[in-house]
């Protein structure tokens, strides 16, 4: 532990003059594992230390084309495929009016995007641990004197050398550069009690204040504005009537919106009648379908023929295939739908009256695919 | 002085001083403890900021029926300060990023803290399209994510043009702030011999050495960042003009509003950085570091963009004539002899009339004359926008809705707050973090670069 580790060795000179004409010597002695600090740029340290140009204009061009798809991609998405939306007449996808946005995003993406690359990739920075830090070299080339570095690991590295080329170029301090100990041997601390501690505490604040946030303050005043509205709604009290009930019952005689009340009640005979209003259309049929799907395949299946999820635990519904069902007329299976048959209850308001006509609509193209005609094949 | 040497760049720094001196200099404010005068400043700035806050609490707790829009004029005093904040902000692009493409070294001087006013300007101009909406905490469903509406924003308005085009250019502005301040920060860990702040200091330098590899990629990216923050600049103040121009209202319709607007905006942001730096640079005593020549040089800049505003407004009331579109010539007879003539000719007086007396070198390089000039400018372009908004939408096309606006106390309340919270921030500002940046003052000093003599 007493024989400390060599990073390199570090001369400090006065003017920028001297600075370049040294980093123009180290570099034709062949170093490479060398670098200069200074207060601020240099001009013409690049060329004194024959650096490749940057590569960041690559990186930014990259990025800003990349937020430029981006803008493009999510405006075209989320108003064309997504959700669109007709405003004022203007064309689902309105190119010219997203410029602005895509402009932005491709800003953004750039800017951020390579300040990022820049720090995080070409400098791996933050670190605070390289051995050049705490050092009273570091503390003079961010002032006001230029420093270069040679490192240990250089091929053309001998100490003695290094010192009297430094010497040689008028330095006015050279020193060693050591390795930390303690960072040298820096061990993980994560399964520590404290971080520990410190990640439950970060948990519980967390999670405590999202909970108020979302649970307490959205009802409170003036959060829960229109939540809380001085308004009658479905099953409230109300000390305006003198029952007490909030909700009242129509005017006697009011009729829903798509129901008809029924002149056949209790009579199949007479109900047997009628002819289906509605023209086996595609929109129809769809519309059959839909609600045969979700009020009656529960029981009769998907298909009509009885084998449905259900089976087994209730008597079984009858196949609707058979003989008897397809020789009643439109009329009685309305019927049957809207009285109920057996354990079959009644779907008079589930079902509006165009939708129980077309769920026959329905019923007769599942019947007719097990049993065509003939001149169905034509 | 008749002879002047045009082929020697004239020096940015006067006096030469040491790279050390620089830095004490720079660093003095924020290794001293406050003074007196700091305290009475801060204390009447935050005064302001208060009755803001209680300004604020009235609009959150009753809604914006406290402010004085009526029915035809929609946005008042909300969308009059946006516009006026948001114009106060390009001054701090414009210096950092145009003049530094234009290779302008006067700029090294006043680039932090123009920039500094930037991020201050838009944060409190953030504040009023979120209070204008009416319920802040809602404002969220502004940004296109994936919420329960399922619905995605309407990219087609301008309005949200406006919350992508703020909301980058405060992320860009910061981002090109911190990239200047890092080498700052690692100057400011080497010099502090305070435990603390020599932890804060380090985290925030992200251990830079100055490592001239280092410096290479970042004079690249300050480039590249110039690059990407000129276009945005441009683009911020053209779609807030947006907000107007794509509407129909007359006097708003227009499609001089966003160079109009740009000009504007840099005119005011001007006017604005060069009164707090007359004071800066006196209290910190910069006067080398913030010449008289660069002071000069901002009130050209204020002398030109107070012109080309100028010409806006002329070339506004020519076109309203030239249309021959009754409305159009209509509002604009209404804005200088309605009922908002006096807000008119003060905005007028302000902006045309009082940049002018720029001509005059003496005018450009004393002190008290150019800070009057320049807050006259600051007045009449708040008073711009107030024409602008408030005269066009109080008499639109239907006479039958025609009505005055009235501000009313909540509106000066969050007026005054708004400049309490900007001079607080300023304020904060000037001793939390180097008001001039250490290393682009060192590269221009006399004597810091090298000759490149053959040795």
């Amino acid at each position: 532990m007493s024989e400390k580790k060599l990073y390199s060795y570090t001369a400090l000179f006065n003017t920028p003059d001297e600075i370049i004409h040294a980093v123009e010597k180290v570099s034709e002695k062949g170093y490479k594992n060398y670098d200069v600090n200074t207060p601020y740029p240099v001009h013409g340290m690049d060329g004194a230390m024959k650096l490749p140009p940057s590569k960041l204009g690559y990186i930014a061009l990259v990025l800003g084309l990349s937020g430029m798809m981006a803008g493009l991609l999510m405006t075209y998405w989320m108003s064309a495929i997504d959700y669109p939306i007709n405003i004022g007449g203007k064309p689902i996808f309105s190119f010219p009016a997203y410029i602005p946005i895509i402009f932005e995003i491709t800003v953004l993406f750039a800017a951020v995007g390579t300040v990022l690359a820049m720090l995080l990739f070409f400098f791996k920075l933050p670190n605070n641990s390289h051995p050049l830090h705490g050092t009273n070299y570091m503390k003079a080339v961010s002032s006001d004197k230029f420093g270069i570095s040679i490192q240990v690991d250089d091929k053309l590295f001998v100490k003695e050398e290094v010192i009297n080329l430094f010497k040689e170029l008028g330095s006015t301090e050279i020193n060693p550069v050591y390795y930390d100990e303690v960072e040298i041997n820096y061990k993980n601390k994560i399964f520590e009690p404290k971080f520990i501690m410190f990640l439950v505490v970060a948990f519980i604040l967390t999670s405590g204040a999202t909970y108020v946030t979302l649970n307490k303050l959205m009802f409170m005043v003036p959060f829960d504005w229109m939540s809380n509205q001085e308004k009658v709604i479905p099953q409230s009290k109300s000390m305006f009537y003198s029952d007490g009930f909030g909700m009242r019952t129509p005017v006697e005689g009011t009729i829903a919106r798509g129901h008809i009340p029924y002149p056949y009640k209790g009579d199949l005979e007479a109900a047997s009648a009628m002819p289906n209003p509605l023209l086996p259309t595609k929109e129809n049929m769809k519309l059959g379908q839909q609600k045969y799907d979700t009020f009656c395949s529960l029981c009769h299946g998907y298909h009509g023929e009885g084998d449905s999820r259900l089976r087994g635990q209730f008597p079984n519904p009858p196949s609707l295939h058979s003989e008897k069902v397809r020789n009643w007329s439109d009329g009685s299976i309305y019927h049957v739908i809207m009285e109920g048959q057996n354990i079959m209850p009644a779907y008079s308001s589930q079902l509006t009256n165009d939708e129980k006509w077309a769920v026959i609509l329905h019923l007769r193209a599942l019947q007719r695919s097990l049993n065509a005609k003939e001149t169905d094949l034509q | 002085m008749s002879e002047v040497d045009y082929s020697v760049e004239l020096s940015v720094v006067e006096g030469r001083p040491g790279l050390r001196e620089i830095e004490d200099l720079i660093t003095k404010p924020l290794e001293s403890k406050p003074d007196k005068k700091f305290f009475i400043a801060i204390s009447i700035t935050l005064t302001m900021l208060m009755i803001g806050v209680i300004g604020l609490g009235l609009t959150v707790y009753y809604g914006i029926g406290m402010w004085g829009n009526n029915n035809p004029v929609g946005w008042g005093f909300g969308i009059v300060n946006f516009v006026f904040w948001v114009g106060i902000g390009h001054a701090g692009t414009l210096i950092s990023a145009i003049l530094f493409l234009l290779r302008q070294k006067w700029r090294n001087g006043i680039a932090r803290f123009a920039e500094g006013m930037t991020i201050f300007a838009v944060m409190t101009a953030g504040i009023f399209p979120l209070i204008h909406v009416g319920r802040p905490w809602l404002a969220g469903y502004l940004f296109p994510y994936p919420n329960q509406h399922s619905i995605w924003v309407n990219f087609t308005s301008p309005l949200l043009w406006d919350v992508f085009a703020v909301s980058t250019y405060f992320t860009v502005s910061f981002v090109f702030w911190y990239v200047g301040l890092i080498p700052d920060f690692a100057a400011l860990r080497e010099k502090t011999s305070n435990k603390i702040k020599h932890i804060v200091y380090s985290i925030f330098s992200l251990g830079w050495r100055g490592s001239n590899k280092h410096w290479q990629n970042y004079e690249m990216v300050y480039l590249i960042l110039a690059g990407f923050a000129t276009p945005l600049v441009l683009s911020v103040h053209t779609i807030v003009s947006f907000d107007f121009a794509v509407s129909i209202i007359p006097g708003w319709h227009t499609t001089i509003f966003p160079p109009y607007f740009v000009a504007g905006a840099v005119f005011s942001g001007f006017a604005m950085v060069q009164n707090v730096l007359i004071f800066v640079r006196k209290i910190f005593n910069y006067e080398h570091i913030i010449t008289i020549d660069t002071l000069e040089k901002m009130n050209k800049i204020i002398l030109l963009t107070g012109t080309l505003v100028g010409y806006a407004y002329a070339m506004e009331f020519f076109i309203a004539w030239y249309s021959g579109v009754q409305a159009e010539q209509f509002t604009f007879i209404n804005r200088a002899f309605g009922p908002y003539a006096w807000a008119y000719w003060i905005m007028i007086s302000c902006n045309v009339i009082s940049p002018q007396l720029f001509w005059f070198k003496k005018l450009r390089r004393s002190l008290v004359p150019m800070f009057i000039i320049a807050v006259f400018v600051n007045v009449g372009m708040w008073f711009e926008r107030f024409v602008i908004v408030i005269s066009s939408l109080s008499r639109d096309f239907l006479p039958s809705s025609w009505a005055y606006f009235t501000p009313t106390a909540t509106d000066f309340a969050i007026l005054i707050g708004s400049f309490g919270l900007f001079f607080t921030l300023v304020l904060l500002f000037t001793k939390a973090l180097p008001v001039v940046s250490i290393a682009e003052i060192k590269a221009v000093v006399d004597g810091a670069q090298p000759t490149h003599k053959e040795h």
